[in-house]
């Protein structure tokens, strides 16, 4: 039960924070935020030993029987490192946000949304229901979207944000597919219950077109290449943002799902190559492009992009164990996957910490440009520590975290060769080793070119008073920082309480998961791997020292070519083609759109009437016509006709008033005071609002349209007639379907009530009631938007710039 | 446009009450009898209507200061809403439960999860209809 309360508490708060903001209008509404993460923090980590003995918590609340979806949790010790990660990264980047943004932006609307984001990210990692993990996700895409777009009135911040929402969405929606491919071939939505069939799957034909597209989910969300291009644009959100949603967690979602479906594909040949070699592009081309940015933010985005690609590329590897080849030590893959897991955590350390550096030195500078900054250590030594910590790590040098993991990929890169598949050959370990020097070079670009140098520089930043800021906007990274150290002094811990059971949700058939986790150590002696280290220092060194001489290979072709290009291109042609196309049909013309509407009428009807009844007629049940009601359908009959006759518009909604009215005469005669009733008011305020419409009416003039569109009309005019009136006549003589007035006779004992219009509307049909009144809602306050727009209309159209 | 009628304006004063008595009547009773939430509801709004249409919007303003707008969300929020109280006890979304209370005045009463539902959509109507009506009017003048 706890777990869905956890999922809960972001929502709910959500909604509050908006509220509460109207009360406390300051800064300090983030203080009132930041108890919720660092509660669910807390309460996750005293799960901590309840998972490393092997349980899992599981909760089902039963929800849609009949579409067997329900909202099922499981907490298990891949989500959980997910998890931990949500709230922990989630409580930090609230206590950086309190000093980061100032009073005047609105702080209400952002905590708000940050809390729908991890709400919905932790809905992600906690569904086992795969359709309810889809509305998370793609709810993740969504705040992600209004945060992106925070200061809205930046076009660039809006394209970023279209750009991130187009690409996750349309991801997502394959996802989608996949995961119904996945319900058509096991019967079931739990992924526990496809991980448990996965023996049988890789011989369904669905097999692949489902792994696939859920990939294509995973791959957009994660941005890896070619689909990375909307991170780089992501980074115009608010930095806590960054370093919150695209850098620690959301752009994990898809790490994640890829880790939670290696049991179900993981026997799969090509499942292997996509996630792997996916991964290792990735790698390179985010390293390749980091090197090349001036702005710093720009560059932890190609980073974080290279350092996806790189868990990627690991969990890949990692699914190698999974291939049953023969001869091969298994423990050297699970080992890759261990390392895809423990960088996962290692990233989210120092990127977090990274991200807070550079928002904190934009916030006391007022820039980000790597051509502006330099020689900052002397005036901001704490933020500059945290930075040298933070990139450091991320460049794979002790001692700090980053080195353990990097000699860990670094050793399954080599280990993957070994490997009997085609394509499989000593180009992994020197792209990894290539993408390893890259991210070493923008390592020390972070670190050099932001604090060191650039002597001349130092007098502006006097006079700018550059200097640490206030302690309470340190504290993060500094946490972060620590934790970055901490963890390479004790990485076992970690291994042992965290990463262990995540390893044992990886391989569920694998046995004791204790045997998967490799021993991790700072030094293992002289290995191939730590000469691929010392190698990268030395090369990265070099490169880094002569990078202006060698940038101008940006320029060249293949290095110069953006994908951002064919995003445009795509986009464009989209939006011409589909402006021209609705431009066809959409003429405004009113007698055009009724056209449309009837002739689907008329198509729809007509088909199924011919199909479905065949035209079978059977009055045998029809009760006798009274003599009355011979009168109120001749009375009807007239008024009908004599619209049609009519020279004034007033008398035209006279004769449809005595239309409506004789009808509700008829429900009388037919004794349904209910119908009469309800038809009596609805007429009544039908005519008033006739009534109000009435001076906005043209002259009623006589038009005398062309012959093919009079024809058109009465073709519409007659088969609609006939269509309802023979649906009416063969509806009542043929049934095609058990009839249900049973239940409206046994209403008074199923639901209570002894007016049986009134038990279906408040029971049996109750839903279509509740839908019915949203719809009115909605489309009351849609005459209330449309009229006073249309009086705003020539008023201010200016758009904020 | 300003309305001097002062037979309807009289007629209207007394008229409007029995008109509201008859909506509510015809909410309370719909459980059993004709009426309900949609039709009880039609009702109020046509009695509002016609206050509106016998004096000025403002004057009935100042009597009725509610914003329609804010009732039509009231009542499909608490339609919506009370649908779903019964997933807090572990019953189907839309699980209608009736009870006998025994209340000061009323005596023995039934009353019945549905009614909070029908009194969403009677809010609701009214809101709705009213707004429509409001809106387009306050466009003409």
């Amino acid at each position: 039960m706890i777990i869905p309360l956890l999922i809960l508490v972001p929502f709910v708060a959500s909604l509050f924070v908006p509220l509460l903001y109207t009360y406390v209008h300051s800064k300090k509404i983030g203080w009132l935020v930041l108890p919720f993460p660092l509660i669910l923090f807390i309460f996750l980590c005293f799960q901590i030993p309840k998972l490393g003995a092997g349980d899992s918590l599981f909760y089902t609340i039963h929800w849609l029987h009949a579409a067997n979806i329900h909202f099922t949790t499981h907490l298990d010790g891949l989500s959980m490192i997910l998890g931990l990660l949500i709230t922990g990264m989630g409580t930090l980047v609230v206590m950086y946000s309190i000093y980061y943004l100032s009073e005047r932006e609105a702080l209400g609307r952002f905590y708000m949304y940050l809390l729908l984001f991890m709400g919905s990210m932790l809905g992600v990692v906690f569904s086992d229901n795969v359709l309810v993990l889809y509305v998370f996700w793609e709810l993740t895409s969504v705040s992600s979207f209004l945060l992106i777009a925070f200061w809205h009135q930046r076009k660039n911040s809006r394209a970023g944000a279209k750009k991130a929402m187009l690409i996750t969405v349309t991801g997502g929606v394959g996802m989608l597919v996949g995961f119904l491919m996945m319900h058509q071939m096991t019967g079931t939505y739990s992924i526990q219950e496809m991980i448990g069939m996965a023996g049988t799957l890789p011989a369904e034909t669905l097999f692949v077109p489902a792994m696939l597209l859920i990939l294509l989910g995973a791959f957009t969300k994660s941005a890896q290449f070619p689909f990375h291009i909307w991170l780089p644009d992501a980074m115009e959100a608010p930095t806590p943002v960054s370093a919150y949603l695209h850098s620690a967690t959301m752009v994990k979602a898809g790490i994640y799902l890829v880790a939670r479906f290696i049991p179900v594909f993981g026997e799969s040949e090509l499942w292997f190559y996509s996630v792997t070699f996916v991964g290792l592009i990735t790698l390179f081309w985010g390293s390749f492009n980091a090197v090349r940015q001036n702005d710093l933010k720009a560059l932890l985005a190609y980073s974080t992009i290279s350092q996806l690609g790189l868990i990627m590329s690991l969990l890949g590897i990692g699914s190698a164990a999974m291939l049953n080849l023969p001869g091969v030590d298994k423990t050297l893959y699970t080992a890759a996957a261990f390392a895809g897991l423990f960088h996962l955590i290692n990233h989210s350390t120092f990127k977090g910490a990274l991200f807070m550096i550079i928002g904190i030195v934009d916030h006391e500078l007022g820039t980000r440009d790597i051509r502006k900054l330099g020689g900052l250590a002397i005036f901001m030594p704490i933020t500059f520590s945290i930075a040298l910590a933070g990139s450091f790590s991320m460049a794979g040098l002790p001692p700090f975290n980053g080195f353990l993991s990097k000699e860990l990929f670094l050793e399954a890169s080599l280990a993957v060769q070994q490997l009997a598949l085609p394509g499989v050959h000593v180009w992994i370990p020197i792209v990894a080793w290539v993408a390893s020097v890259l991210t070493f070079v923008y390592c020390m670009i972070i670190v050099f070119q932001t604090f060191f140098g650039r002597q001349q520089q130092q007098p502006a930043w006097v006079d700018r008073g550059a200097h640490d800021p206030q302690p309470g906007m340190l504290l993060a990274p500094s946490v972060l920082g620590v934790m970055i150290v901490a963890l390479f002094f004790f990485p076992n811990v970690l291994a042992k309480w965290i990463v262990q059971p995540a390893m044992g949700a990886i391989y569920p058939s694998f046995g004791n998961p204790e045997t998967l986790v490799p021993h991790i150590a700072a030094w293992h002696g002289f290995t191939p791997a730590f000469w691929m280290t010392i190698g990268i220092i030395l090369f990265g060194a070099v490169l880094y020292i002569f990078l202006p001489q060698w940038r101008r290979v940006y320029t060249i072709a293949p290095f110069s070519w953006r994908i951002d290009t064919i995003y445009t291109l795509l986009l464009m042609q989209l939006e011409g083609n589909s402006y021209h196309l609705t431009n066809k049909y959409m003429t405004g013309h009113l007698h055009r759109y009724f056209t449309y509407i009837m002739l689907f009428f008329i198509a729809m009807m007509g088909t199924a009437l011919s199909l479905v009844w065949r035209l079978a007629f059977n009055f045998s049940e029809d009760s006798v016509v009274t003599l009355n009601e011979y009168i109120l359908v001749f009375v009807m009959m007239i008024a009908a006709l004599a619209i049609l006759f009519v020279k004034s518009r007033l008398i035209a909604i006279l004769l449809n008033g005595v239309l409506g009215f004789t009808v509700a005469f008829l429900f009388v005669v037919l004794r349904a005071p209910d119908l009469a009733l309800t038809q009596i008011v609805v007429e009544t305020v039908t005519t008033v609002l006739f009534l109000l419409t009435f001076r906005f009416m043209p002259d009623w003039k006589k038009e005398t349209p062309r012959r093919p569109v009079k024809m058109l009309n009465i073709f519409i005019a007659v088969a609609s007639g006939l269509i309802v009136i023979l649906t009416a006549l063969i509806v009542q003589g043929n049934r095609l379907f058990e009839p249900i007035s049973k239940y409206f006779e046994d209403a008074k004992t199923l639901t209570g009530g002894g007016n049986i219009v009134n038990a279906i509307l408040g029971d049996f049909r109750a839903f279509d009631t509740m839908l019915e009144i949203v719809v009115l809602f909605i489309g009351g306050l849609g005459v209330y938007v449309l009229i006073r727009l249309k009086d705003k209309k020539g008023g201010d159209q200016n758009e904020d710039q | 446009m300003k309305i001097n009628d002062v037979i309807l304006q009289t007629v209207t004063k007394i008229v409007v009450f029995i008109i509201l008595t008859f909506g509510v009547e015809l909410f309370i009773s719909g459980h059993n009898d004709p009426g309900g939430g949609f039709s009880g509801g039609l009702v109020l709004a046509s009695a509002l209507l016609l206050l509106y249409m016998t004096y000025d919007i403002e004057t009935v303003h100042q009597g009725i200061p509610f914003d329609f707008k804010k009732i039509a969300g009231l009542g499909v929020f608490l339609a919506v809403s009370s649908s779903a109280i019964p997933m807090l006890f572990s019953n189907q979304f839309l699980t209608q439960k009736k009870g006998e209370f025994a209340l000061a005045v009323f005596g023995n009463t039934e009353l019945s999860m549905v009614l909070l539902f029908e009194a969403g959509v009677a809010l609701t109507v009214v809101g709705v209809v009213v707004t429509i009506l409001l809106t387009i009017s306050e466009d003409v003048s």
